[in-house]
């Protein structure tokens, strides 16, 4: 079995707010990424597929469609944009990293699943080069 | 729902290997320059990786504050700007960075405030790095 893994950028805006919560709890919770008014990041992603090497190409995917998968499923929608405004997985769920990390694979499992051989094992996302998110579906 | 929460420090320090079990020539031998007697350092990258439920409330495994302060009093002030032959963990053990990798994370298991610890890989130098999932 071999993993192989794509690396991704895009660059967004987000903040954290629990609307269940008092504006003190949120901002002592939250601290400065409860600022109403958002802030960004440029986000890498590592998206992590694993299968067996296909005898007559040698690969477990092809990286062309995986890039495509990738930007038809995740980057449209995350690339550039709002994410507590424009993605609707962030309508409730608040934007953290662990739930951008969901969010991803929740998006990208059934293309994978459905068009090829191999598996999602892993999604990977920096939200700085010091801070990240893995989520490996549910075990 | 699982997933995984993973933070990267900077942490410098120095240190020496040198096995007391072993001849002059035998550590020599075994440590190359790394064991000539004054020491010599190292940025160290510490990478931790905590995994938990995510919480409902917050959206988070664990928060990045607390997983900074637990890093800062168990690790950071006790291994930053230090000789790490000098610590107790190490009086009777060689500070390699596969010992300093399980150090770290026996200082961390029973200290998180949520999830638990996946792993503590120390990256040594930009081309090497250690990982461990357990203090033993």
């Amino acid at each position: 079995m071999i993993e192989l893994t794509r690396r991704a950028t895009f660059s967004s805006s987000h903040f954290y707010w629990n609307e269940s919560w008092s504006a003190e709890k949120n901002e002592q919770v939250f601290g400065k990424c409860a600022n109403r008014n958002g802030h960004g990041h440029n986000y890498t992603l590592e998206v992590t597929v694993a299968g067996e090497p296909d005898p007559v190409t040698g690969f477990v995917v092809d990286l062309k469609w995986l890039k495509d998968v990738m930007e038809r499923e995740v980057l449209a929608a995350f690339d550039h944009r709002h994410l507590n405004l424009e993605v609707p997985e962030f309508a409730k769920a608040i934007p953290t990293t662990e739930n951008i990390a969901i969010a991803t694979w929740t998006r990208l499992e059934p293309a994978v699943t459905a068009a090829r051989g191999a598996r999602l094992s892993r999604v990977r996302v920096y939200e700085t080069p010091e801070i990240f998110a893995e989520y490996r579906g549910e075990a | 729902m699982r997933a995984y929460f993973g933070r990267r420090y900077k942490l410098s320090a120095s240190h020496r290997l040198h096995a007391e079990a072993l001849s002059v020539e035998e550590n020599q031998a075994a440590y190359g320059k790394c064991n000539n007697p004054h020491g010599h350092g190292h940025n160290y990258v510490l990478e931790v990786l905590t995994g938990g439920p995510v919480d409902e409330a917050t959206g988070m495994v664990i928060n990045l504050t607390a997983l900074d302060e637990v890093m800062r009093t168990k690790v950071m002030e006790r291994f930053d700007h230090a000789n790490l032959n000098l610590d107790p963990l190490f009086v009777n053990r060689v500070p390699t960075t596969e010992n300093l990798c399980r150090a770290v994370f026996g200082l961390l298991k029973d200290e998180l405030p949520a999830g638990e610890l996946e792993w503590v890989r120390v990256e040594e130098t930009e081309n090497n790095f250690f990982q461990c999932n357990s203090a033993e």
